[in-house]
C-alpha cells in the first residue's frame, strides 16, 4: 500500500484525480488483464472507417418555423443567380439540419465544462450553448427582431429586407437574446460554406454542382498526369466519395 | 479510493506513439531492450482509417477533426498575457495536435526543414552582431550546434525519403538549392517534386528580383522509395489531401509509412493503445522516475514501472506531464526563475494572395510540401541593421491544395457573403494562389506554460495554461516579411494582390501552424533549462523529454526535421553512453 | 508460443542442424532427424491448419470450410489423450500415406494426405520425430459438421479407393536432381494442388487440370502452368523464387490464403528448394490458349474506365503499371486474367493486404470497396481491368459479384445507389 503525493504547485482546491491509490502488487493473472495491442488488428478485411451518407428528406432538427427562416437565410449567404443554385437548392439547409442533429450540433468533441465568463475575441468560442442551441436561440431571436422591425417573420420579408437583416447580423446590430453575436454569425458563414462545398454524402452540394461551378474535380486521388500541364484547364467531371453520374451505367 | 495495479517492469517506456516514439522504439529495440509504448489513442492504418476510397473528405477530416485530439478529452486554457484570465480552447483552431498511433506525423504537410546554423546560437550570434536584446526577450542558445545535428538531420531525411535539392553540399553551393542552408553531407534521397504552375510563377518572380528560390524539401515522395529500414513508400499522386489528412497512398512519410512496418514485427517491442499516461512516478528521493501511472480504455489505473522513461507526447503534453508530475521547477514570469513552461513560442504567419486574369493554376493539384521558397529573409541570412528586429522566416508559395471549403481566395474589398462573394469565389478559384510568410516568434518573458488554477480535464487534472501573444520583435519581422512577399507577388505580374498582414492579438481561432515550441527547453545549466543537450531531465536522470518543447528558441521553419534530429541525437547518446552507465550525461 | 520464442527456437534448431551436419550428425542422428522433420513441417505448412486463431501451436480445432461442411483440424501435439502422443511411427505414417487413423477410420481429405502420401518414409518419420518435441496441448477436437450422408466416415473408404493415387514420389531420371526436388515439394509436402487444382464434385483433384487454378473459399488460386496469358509463363524462375521467399515481386504480392503459406512455409524454405520448385513449375506444359477476345461491350468498358480512373489509378496508375513491390502491376498480368474472377471480386469487395515479410515489411493494403461500389460497378471495373493493357479474360458479371458478396460473411449488405 502506498499513496501518491499531491502533485502540482498550484494552490487550487480540486478533486485529487487519483484519489488515494492502492497499489496491489503483482499477482497471478494481473498482467494478462493488460491488453497489449494485438498485431492482428493492424489490418482486417472489410474494415473501413467510412461515413454513412445522410438519408431522408425531412428535417429532423429544425422545426417548420426554423426551417422556413433557415431556407431563406442560407440563400442570403449564397444566393441563387445565373452562376448557379443558391445554398438552399444545393441542400445546405438539409446539411445544417443533419449537422446540428448530430455530433457537431452537440459539441461532441468540444470542451464544454464551466466556468463560463465572457471571453476575449482572441479566446474563441466561449458560450455554453452547443452549436445546435446556438442556432436554435439565434433563429428565434432573429425572427423576434424581424417582427419588431418589419412586423413580419424573416422568411416573409423581401429579399432586400432579408439582406438588410443579414448585414445587421454581420455588424452585430441584432440583439440575439444572449447569443454571442459574432460567434453566431462567423459560425453561420462557416457552416453554410461547408454545406455548399462539402461532399454530397453530407446532404449539401447536391449533384456536386458547387464543385462544377468552381472547377474542382472532387474526391479524386490522382493528378500525376496534370502536375506539369501549366495553365491548362483540366476537364475532369467531379466525383464524390460515393462516385459520379458516369458510374451509373449498367455493366 | 481507486485501485492501481502494478505491472511487471520494462526496460524503456515511451509515453505517446508518434514520430519521436517510433524513432526511439526502432533505435532502442536494436539494443535488445524491452521497449513499451503507451499511446492514448487508437491504432491507425492507411487502408482502414484514411483509405483512398474516403480520405478526400474535407468536412470530416479538417473541419470536424477526425484525426485530431478532441478538446473534450484534452485541451488547454489560453490568454494573451498574465493580466487576463485564461479560458479553455473549446474546439481546435490555431493548431492541430493529434491523437492515435502516428500522432500528428499522420496529418502533417511533410515540410521537412533544417534550421540554420545561426538559429542554434540565436542569442549569442545576434547580440554579437546587433547588440544586446531588450530584457523582455528570454532567447537562449541551444547548447547544441548545427554541425552536431547534421548527421541526424541526414538520418531522418533518408528515413523519410525527402524530396528536395541540396543548396550547400559539403560547403559547395548548388544551383537551384537553398544557398543559405547549413552545409549538408549529401544530396537529398529523392529529387524535388514536379512543380505546379503557381510555384513556378513565384520562382520566376523571385529570380527576377535577385532572390534565391528553391524547391521546398518535401516528405511527399517524388518517386517510389525504399528507406534504410527496407520500408517502401509509393510515389505521390498530388491529390491535394495531404496536410490535415492521412495519406491513403503510402506517399507521405509518417511513422506508419517509414518505421512501424519494421518496429511492429519486433518481439521486444510492445504497444498498448488507449493507454493514457496521467503522470510520471518518482521514488522517494524525487531524483529517479520509477515508471508512470496510466488509465486504460475501461478507466482502470495501472502503474507501469520502467528503468527509463521517455516522454514522446506532443510538445505541450510533455510540459503538462512534467508539471503534473512535479518534475523540475515551474517557470515564474515575474522573477524569470524556474524552467518548466519557459520560452513557449510559435510561428507568426501572414500571406499575400495573388490573382491572375487569365492564368489557370489548378490549385487542387497539390501536395503538402509542394512549393517554392526563398530563404533570403530567414534567420540571419540578411542584414538586420536598422530593422529593429532579429530573426526571420521563409517566404514560400505552397501549392498544397484546392479544397473548396478551405480555399476561396477573393480580392480586396469582396464582401464575406452574398452574390458578390459567390461570384468572386467562382471567378478566382482556378486562377489564384497565395504566398505565405513563416516567421519565428522570439522567446519572450511573458510567453509561457503553467497549470491552470480553475479548469480541469476529464481526469480531474488541472489543465495546461498557455499565456502567449506576439510582441514587437515578431510583429516588425512579420511586417517586413509581408512587404517582401508583396514585392514578389507583384513581380508575378498578376491582375491584383491582397495583403493579409498580421496585426492584433494572437488568436486561438484561425489555423496558423501546429508549431508549438518550448516549455521544456534544453540548455547548458539546470537553472536555465529543463533538459540538457541530450534531452535528459536535469532533475530526474532516467527521464528524457522529446519534441519541440525542447526548443529554447523557435526558428523561421517548420519544426519536424529538427525535432527528429534532436531525437536521433538523444537516441545515439542513450544507446552508446547512457545504457552503459545510467546517470546524468551532462 | 510468441514470435520471440519461435525465433529463438528456430535459431536453435537451425544451429543444431548446421552443427551436426558438419560431421557429428552420425553420432546424434536423432537431432538431425528432428531438424529435418521441422523442415518437412515447414514445407507442408502443417502449422497453418493445425493451429486455431488464438490457439496453441499444432493443437488443432481450426475450422476448415469445405463445400461439404466444416471439418476441424486435429491436434497433432504429443498430448496422449487428445493429440498423437500415443501414436506409433507406423500409425503416423499410415495417416500421412493412406489417410487412415489408428482407429482404422479414414481422414477427410481436407487433410491433404492425397499429396502427403508422396512423402518418403524417412521424411514422414522425421516429421513424426519433430512433432514429438512440440509442447503437448490437451485440446479435444470438435466433430466435423458435414452435410448428409458424408458424416458417415465409412464412405471415405470408397473415396480413397477412387481417388488415392499412387504412393511415394518416384525419381524421374529424365530430369535434373533439382527438378525432382521441386516436383517432390510441389506434389508432396507443398500440396500446391490442394488449392491450385480444380476439384470434382466429390472434392478430389481433376487430374487433367492439375495446377491450372482452383476455387477456394471465394478465392481463385491462380494457374501455375506455363501459359503466358494466365499462367506462370510470364514469370521468370527468379520471380517465382522472389515471390515465394518474400511474398512480393515486381508483378504482384501474396495476399489472402497465400499470405499464410508465404509466412509459415515458403519464406522459411531454403533458396535451393525454392529454385527447385520454380524449375519444376516452369516445365509444366501450357494448354491451348488462343482466345484473346472476350469482351465486345464497349459501354461496360467505358464505365469501368471511369471508375478505374477515379478509384484505382492512384495506386495502380492509369496504364495499370502499378508500383513495383508496392501496388500490383495490372498490365498483361496473369493474376487478373484467371478463368474465374473470384479473387479479384473479393479483393475489391473487402480489400486485401500484401503479406508483410522480413524482406518486404510493408503490408500494403487495398481498401474495401463494398460500401461504395455496387455489383454492377465492381463488375464493370473488373471487366475493364481484365481487358485492358494487354489483358484478355472473360467479363465479370454483376451476378458473380453479388454471389461473392453474399458468400463473404464479413461483407456488408449490398449498397445500391
Amino acid at each position: 500500500m502506498m499513496s501518491t503525493k499531491k502533485s502540482g504547485n498550484h494552490n487550487f482546491n480540486r478533486r485529487e484525480f487519483l484519489g488515494a491509490m492502492v497499489v496491489t502488487s503483482s499477482a497471478t493473472g494481473i498482467a494478462s488483464a493488460v491488453q497489449a495491442f494485438d498485431k492482428k488488428e493492424m489490418w482486417q478485411p472489410d474494415r473501413a472507417d467510412v461515413v454513412t451518407p445522410v438519408r431522408g428528406d425531412k428535417y429532423i432538427f429544425f422545426t417548420d418555423d426554423e426551417a422556413a427562416l433557415m431556407e431563406k437565410l442560407v440563400d442570403c449567404i449564397i444566393p441563387p443567380d445565373e452562376l448557379g443554385p443558391g445554398a438552399h437548392q444545393m441542400g445546405v439547409t438539409f446539411f445544417l439540419d443533419r449537422q446540428l442533429a448530430g455530433d457537431y450540433g452537440h459539441a461532441y468533441s468540444w470542451y464544454m465544462q464551466g466556468p463560463w465568463p465572457e471571453g476575449l475575441p482572441s479566446q474563441g468560442y466561449q458560450t455554453r450553448l452547443t452549436p445546435a442551441m446556438l442556432y436554435r436561440s439565434a433563429i428565434a431571436a432573429i425572427d423576434k427582431y424581424c417582427v419588431n422591425t418589419y412586423k413580419n417573420k424573416f422568411s416573409t420579408l423581401s429579399i432586400s429586407e432579408q439582406n438588410d437583416v443579414v448585414s445587421a447580423l454581420e455588424n452585430q446590430q441584432v440583439d440575439l437574446d444572449g447569443v454571442p453575436r459574432k460567434t453566431f454569425f462567423d459560425r453561420l458563414l462557416q457552416n453554410v460554406t461547408e454545406g455548399y462545398f462539402s461532399d454530397p454524402i453530407y446532404g449539401g452540394n447536391r449533384n456536386m454542382t458547387a464543385w462544377k461551378m468552381i472547377g474542382f474535380p472532387g474526391a479524386r486521388y490522382n493528378y500525376r498526369a496534370y502536375v506539369t500541364k501549366h495553365g491548362e484547364k483540366i476537364s475532369l467531371a467531379p466525383v464524390g466519395i460515393m462516385g459520379g453520374p458516369s458510374w451509373k451505367a449498367k455493366a | 479510493m481507486s485501485t492501481v495495479t502494478k505491472l511487471p517492469s520494462v526496460d524503456v517506456l515511451l509515453v505517446g506513439f508518434g514520430w519521436t516514439a517510433a524513432m526511439l522504439g526502432q533505435e532502442l529495440t536494436e539494443t535488445g531492450l524491452k521497449v513499451l509504448a503507451l499511446e492514448r489513442g487508437a491504432w491507425r492504418d492507411t487502408s482502414t482509417d484514411f483509405a483512398v476510397t474516403f480520405a478526400q473528405d474535407e468536412l470530416r477530416y479538417y473541419w470536424r477533426g477526425a484525426l485530431y485530439e478532441q478538446p473534450s478529452q484534452s485541451t488547454l486554457t489560453f490568454r494573451n498575457n498574465p493580466n487576463q484570465t485564461a479560458l479553455p480552447m473549446r474546439h481546435l483552431g490555431s493548431f492541430l495536435p493529434a491523437t492515435g498511433v502516428g500522432g500528428a506525423g499522420i496529418h502533417w504537410n511533410g515540410q521537412c526543414w533544417r534550421f540554420l546554423p545561426s538559429d542554434f546560437v540565436a542569442r549569442s550570434h545576434n547580440e554579437q552582431r546587433y547588440g544586446r536584446l531588450a530584457a523582455e526577450y528570454s532567447v537562449q542558445d541551444w547548447d547544441i550546434s548545427y554541425e552536431e545535428l547534421e548527421p541526424y538531420y541526414d538520418k531522418f531525411e533518408y528515413l523519410c525519403g525527402i524530396s528536395g535539392q541540396a543548396g550547400n553540399l559539403q560547403g559547395r553551393i548548388q544551383k537551384g538549392g537553398n544557398p543559405f542552408e547549413g552545409t549538408r553531407q549529401r544530396e537529398y534521397p529523392n529529387p524535388p517534386l514536379d512543380m505546379t504552375y503557381g510555384p513556378e510563377l513565384f520562382r520566376g518572380a523571385a529570380e527576377r528580383l535577385g532572390l534565391h528560390p528553391f524547391a521546398c524539401p518535401a516528405a511527399n515522395m517524388s518517386r517510389a522509395y525504399v528507406n534504410p529500414l527496407g520500408v517502401e513508400l509509393a510515389p505521390c499522386t498530388y491529390c491535394g489531401f495531404c496536410e490535415k489528412y492521412g495519406c491513403g497512398n503510402y506517399s507521405k512519410s509518417s511513422p506508419q509509412t517509414t518505421i512501424l512496418p519494421v518496429l511492429m514485427r519486433k518481439s521486444n517491442f510492445e504497444l498498448r493503445t488507449h493507454a493514457n499516461v496521467m503522470k510520471v512516478l518518482k521514488d522517494s528521493t524525487g531524483k529517479r522516475a520509477t515508471g508512470v501511472l496510466y488509465v486504460d480504455a475501461q478507466g482502470r489505473e495501472w502503474e507501469q514501472p520502467a528503468d527509463l522513461v521517455i516522454l514522446c507526447a506532443y510538445a505541450q503534453h510533455n510540459v503538462h506531464l512534467l508539471l503534473l508530475s512535479d518534475i523540475g521547477k515551474p517557470y515564474d514570469p515575474v522573477s524569470g526563475k524556474g524552467v518548466i513552461g519557459k520560452n513557449y513560442a510559435y510561428q507568426i504567419v501572414s500571406s499575400v494572395d495573388v490573382f491572375f486574369k487569365d492564368k489557370i493554376l489548378n490549385p487542387f493539384v497539390g501536395a503538402g510540401a509542394l512549393g517554392v521558397a526563398i530563404d533570403d529573409f530567414n534567420g540571419d541570412n540578411f542584414d538586420h541593421k536598422g530593422l529593429n528586429f532579429i530573426g526571420g522566416g521563409y517566404i514560400a508559395l505552397w501549392n498544397t491544395n484546392g479544397r473548396p471549403i478551405e480555399t476561396h481566395l477573393v480580392p480586396e474589398g469582396t464582401p464575406k457573403w452574398g452574390a458578390k462573394w459567390k461570384r468572386a469565389v467562382i471567378d478566382n478559384y482556378l486562377s489564384s494562389c497565395s504566398i505565405s510568410t513563416h516567421g519565428g516568434v522570439l522567446a519572450h518573458r511573458e510567453n509561457y506554460l503553467d497549470l491552470d488554477p480553475t479548469y480541469t480535464d476529464v481526469y480531474g487534472r488541472p489543465m495546461l495554461r498557455m499565456t502567449f501573444d506576439f510582441h514587437d520583435n515578431e510583429r516588425r519581422l512579420s511586417n517586413y516579411l509581408t512587404d517582401r512577399a508583396a514585392e514578389i507577388g507583384r513581380a508575378m505580374q498578376p491582375r491584383e494582390i491582397k495583403i493579409n498582414g498580421r496585426d492584433g492579438a494572437y488568436s486561438i481561432i484561425p489555423y496558423q501552424t501546429t508549431h508549438n515550441t518550448g516549455g521544456a527547453i534544453m540548455g547548458n545549466h539546470p537553472e536555465n533549462s529543463a533538459v540538457n543537450r541530450y534531452l535528459q531531465s536535469w532533475d530526474v536522470s532516467n527521464l528524457f523529454v522529446m519534441g519541440a518543447c525542447a526548443f529554447p528558441q523557435n526558428a523561421g521553419y517548420n519544426p519536424t526535421g529538427t525535432v527528429a534530429a534532436l531525437t536521433y541525437h538523444a537516441a545515439d547518446v542513450i544507446k552508446n553512453r547512457y545504457l552503459k552507465r545510467p546517470g546524468p550525461l551532462a | 508460443m510468441n514470435d520471440h520464442l519461435k525465433y529463438l527456437m528456430c535459431g536453435l534448431i537451425i544451429s543444431v542442424f548446421g552443427f551436426f551436419t558438419s560431421g557429428i550428425a552420425q553420432a546424434y542422428p536423432r537431432n538431425e532427424e528432428i531438424a529435418r522433420g521441422r523442415y518437412v513441417m515447414l514445407a507442408g505448412d502443417c502449422l497453418a491448419c493445425h493451429t486455431n486463431d488464438g490457439g496453441k501451436e499444432f493443437s488443432g480445432n481450426r475450422p476448415i470450410e469445405t463445400p461439404f461442411g466444416t471439418i476441424y483440424s486435429s491436434n497433432i501435439t504429443p498430448d496422449i489423450e487428445t493429440g498423437i502422443g500415443a501414436w506409433s511411427e507406423e500409425q503416423f505414417y499410415r495417416s500421412m500415406h493412406d489417410g487412415k487413423r489408428p482407429d482404422h477410420q479414414y481422414l477427410y481429405p481436407a487433410m491433404p494426405y492425397t499429396y502427403y502420401r508422396q512423402l518418403s518414409r524417412s521424411d514422414v518419420n522425421a516429421l513424426f520425430a519433430y512433432l514429438k518435441t512440440v509442447e503437448p496441448v490437451h485440446n479435444e477436437v470438435k466433430s466435423p459438421q458435414l452435410i448428409w450422408p458424408l458424416g458417415w466416415r465409412r464412405l471415405m473408404t470408397l473415396w480413397t479407393k477412387m481417388f488415392l493415387n499412387k504412393g511415394e514420389y518416384q525419381y524421374d531420371a529424365q530430369h535434373s536432381a533439382s527438378w525432382n526436388r521441386g516436383a517432390y515439394l510441389v506434389k508432396g509436402a507443398g500440396h500446391c494442388g490442394a488449392c491450385h487444382t480444380e476439384k470434382n464434385f466429390l472434392g478430389a483433384d481433376k487430374r487433367t487440370q492439375r495446377l491450372q487454378g482452383g476455387e477456394f473459399q471465394n478465392w481463385f488460386a491462380p494457374m501455375l502452368i506455363e501459359n503466358s496469358r494466365n499462367g506462370l509463363g510470364g514469370w521468370t524462375q527468379d520471380e517465382i523464387v522472389e515471390f515465394l521467399s518474400t511474398g512480393r515481386n515486381s508483378k504482384t504480392a501474396a495476399y489472402g490464403p497465400m499470405a499464410e503459406v508465404i509466412t509459415d512455409s515458403t519464406s522459411q524454405l531454403s533458396v535451393d528448394d525454392l529454385n527447385a520448385i520454380a524449375e519444376y513449375l516452369k516445365t509444366l506444359p501450357m494448354t491451348n490458349d488462343n482466345d484473346r477476345k472476350f469482351v465486345s461491350n464497349n459501354a461496360a468498358l467505358q464505365t469501368g474506365q471511369e471508375i478505374f480512373s477515379a478509384q484505382c489509378a492512384g495506386c495502380h496508375q492509369e496504364n495499370g503499371e502499378g508500383v513495383s513491390h508496392a501496388f500490383a502491376l495490372l498490365q498483361d498480368n496473369a493474376n487478373v486474367q484467371q478463368s474465374k474472377p473470384d479473387t479479384l471480386i473479393q479483393a475489391v469487395l473487402v480489400g486485401v493486404r500484401a503479406v508483410p515479410t522480413a524482406a518486404q515489411p510493408v503490408g500494403f493494403a487495398m481498401p474495401a470497396f463494398d460500401w461504395k461500389l455496387n455489383d454492377a460497378q465492381i463488375a464493370a471495373v473488373l471487366t475493364y481491368v481484365r481487358n485492358s493493357w494487354g489483358n484478355a479474360a472473360p467479363p465479370v458479371t454483376a451476378s458473380q459479384v453479388r454471389s461473392t458478396r453474399s458468400a463473404l460473411v464479413y461483407a456488408r449488405q449490398s449498397y445500391n445507389h
